[in-house]
């Protein structure tokens, strides 16, 4: 499916030609539109032209932290006498979220011909693609396909005859959700821990070796071809004023199909769940609603008809996120799920700040004895300080994202918390 | 291999490991690369191979136990000749994932990292495999299985019986 000019028209970016059978193997994306513009792209585009393009597309990041990608490119400072790396966010650990996964597997190449162009226009030779340990399976497709534009002169030495060189690595994480984030993404590209680093110096100035580097997520690279064909203008037409096109939402938890939907920002969400999940496996109102991945605050039925943009979900108090949905229906334990998701931070800490090592690890030992039913009169009191206190005191978000669900309980389900108190014995 | 023995690298590893140096800056990246080869060619890390790898890369041993000790997907132990890893993380949970490991403890007579006396089956819980779409995932040996149910498990656990029996 070619991708239609009139921004109206337009169903999909990225999954596009998600359907189209063998669609991994470089002459079927070929028939269907890949690498086409690549060549006009090479020989006709220039940097600032590109990442103007961009700008004006008005693309907010895939990943989670929703930043405008235009402007991050703009930040990489040139001449520099430093190499410029491109680092491909595939790491897909945020609960919830699947999307990136049926990218990589089905569309390869769309992915790859992103970073071609990505890399193009912030003069990269040398790209990776960081992807979780677990996707196995999905990073034996990527060579595969790496392989393929290898041979075709997409890559490597030269490409096409237009002078450009970059060469492709596909990295295997080893299962480490905090690797997501882009700092310790970046260590754990120089073969250490993943241990987030300090911000300031942003990646984009001082990252992989401490040479400027740009990392996005795969869905953020993959409407970088179709937003370079038809125009910045034209995605800035798709979805909702600043909170532009496409987005793949992950839908899972209690709805009766779940799975990935490309629709525009703006969708709302009871439009989502309904008319393209077949709506709640029990019930008709959700009890709870994960909206952007398991670090992001809970809604609840309150927000059923919300539209699905950054800003919205801002306003509402939670966040976009990576765009995956959990939904929890009546039946849900909504106790068992915080406890699970607090068991989860806890696991995943990589441990270097206090507050989020000490924190995580209380808020799992005390999630579990309430959800056993012997949570003491006081736990409200102390998971609510514990969750308050670590929130926005680390270097990186990962204890925000442990507080979330947390505090989220507390606030819309208090009584169900203190339901399984042993009420107070002295 | 033999207690004596020290592990090596096969000469077509070494070619691929030194080909994977070359697309970094510096060596040590190619750590956690070489890590997940010699855990394919040796079952698991123990500290001979975590040396092989120190050698082969020239990074420092304290540097690879490190790395081994802070990734999940890092063994150190053996384990059985079928890995399952059951995600319960909420899509999971929600979807029935604490009953799908308890009925295949149950069936293997095992607890939760524990693996069966014939060095088979592990059954260990993971975090979220990024399959949601799929709850319950399980995955095996690096497989996924998504929409596990009790059944599916039971005919995965007789067939690898029936293929892998001499165990
Ligand atoms: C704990 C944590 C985990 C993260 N995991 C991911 C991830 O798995 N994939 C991803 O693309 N971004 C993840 N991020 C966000 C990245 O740090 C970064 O913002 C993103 O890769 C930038 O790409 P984008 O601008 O294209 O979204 C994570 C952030 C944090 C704090």
């Amino acid at each position: 499916m070619t991708i239609p000019s009139d921004p109206k028209q337009v169903k999909a970016i990225c999954f596009a030609n998600i359907h189209v059978p063998d669609m991994r193997k470089l002459e079927v994306a070929r028939a269907h539109g890949a690498y086409e513009f690549l060549p006009t792209v090479l020989n006709e585009f220039d940097s600032s032209r590109i990442i103007d393009e961009v700008k004006t597309a008005g693309i907010r990041g895939r990943g989670g932290a929703g930043f405008p990608t235009g402007l991050k490119w703009s930040f990489v400072p040139r001449s520099t006498g430093k190499p410029t790396y491109l680092m491909c966010n595939a790491d897909e650990g945020e609960p919830g979220t699947f999307k990136d996964r049926d990218i990589m597997r089905f569309d390869p190449h769309l992915l790859i011909e992103g970073m071609i162009m990505a890399g193009f226009a912030l003069d990269v030779h040398d790209a990776y693609i960081y992807i979780r340990g677990e996707f196995l399976h999905e990073a034996n497709i990527l060579n595969e396909a790496i392989a393929e534009a290898y041979a075709a002169n997409l890559l490597g030495e030269n490409i096409l005859g237009t002078g450009f060189s970059m060469h492709l690595t596909v990295h295997r994480g080893a299962g480490a959700y905090i690797c997501g984030e882009e700092t310790a993404l970046i260590e754990s590209v120089e073969g250490k821990p993943g241990r987030p680093r300090f911000k300031p110096p942003f990646p984009a100035v001082e990252g992989f070796y401490r040479c400027p580097t740009v990392v996005n997520n795969v869905e953020t690279l993959s409407t970088i071809p179709a937003i370079l064909k038809h125009g910045g203008d034209w995605h800035a037409q798709i979805g909702q004023p600043n909170n532009t096109g496409m987005k793949i939402f992950s839908v899972s938890g209690q709805v009766n199909k779940p799975g990935n939907y490309e629709v525009p920002l703006g969708t709302p969400l009871k439009t989502l769940i309904e008319d393209y999940c077949g709506g709640l496996q029990h019930g008709s109102v959700p009890k709870a609603i994960i909206p952007g991945g398991s670090s992001s605050p809970w809604l609840m039925a309150e927000h059923y008809e919300i539209p699905l943009t950054f800003d919205e979900l801002a306003k509402a108090g939670s966040m976009l996120g990576s765009g995956a949905i959990i939904v929890m229906d009546e039946t849900a334990d909504v106790v068992a799920v915080a406890r699970r998701l607090a068991h989860f931070y806890a696991h995943e800490s990589c441990g270097q700040c206090t507050p989020c090592r000490e924190g995580t690890g209380w808020l799992e030992r005390i999630m579990m004895r309430v959800e056993a039913g012997q949570g003491r009169p006081d736990d409200i009191q102390v998971l609510s300080d514990a969750a308050t206190h670590m929130a926005g005191r680390t270097i990186c978000a990962l204890a925000d994202g442990a507080a979330a669900p947390i505090l989220s309980l507390l606030k819309h389900f208090p009584e169900e918390v203190r339901a399984r108190l042993v009420e107070s014995a002295a | 291999m033999s207690a004596s023995e020290q592990p090596q690298f096969s000469e077509a590893r070494k070619a691929e490991i030194a080909s994977l140096v070359s697309r970094y800056p510096g060596a040590r990246s190619a750590l956690l690369p070489v890590l997940h080869m010699a855990q394919e060619d040796f079952g698991y890390l123990s500290m001979d191979v975590q040396k092989l790898v120190a050698e082969t890369l020239g990074v420092r041993l304290m540097a690879v136990r490190e790395v081994v000790t802070f990734y999940t997907m890092f063994r150190e132990q053996p384990c059985g000749k079928y890995l399952m890893e059951v995600c319960t993380n909420a899509s999971c949970m929600l979807n029935g994932a604490n009953e799908l490991v308890a009925h295949m403890c149950d069936r293997l007579g095992i607890r939760v990292g524990e693996t069966t006396p014939d060095g088979m089956f592990t059954v260990t819980e993971v975090e979220c495999a990024g399959a949601c779409g799929g709850a319950p995932v399980v995955q095996v040996n690096n497989v996924y299985h998504e929409k596990a149910t009790p059944e599916s498990m039971d005919a995965l656990i007789e067939k690898a019986r029936a293929e892998g029996g001499a165990a």
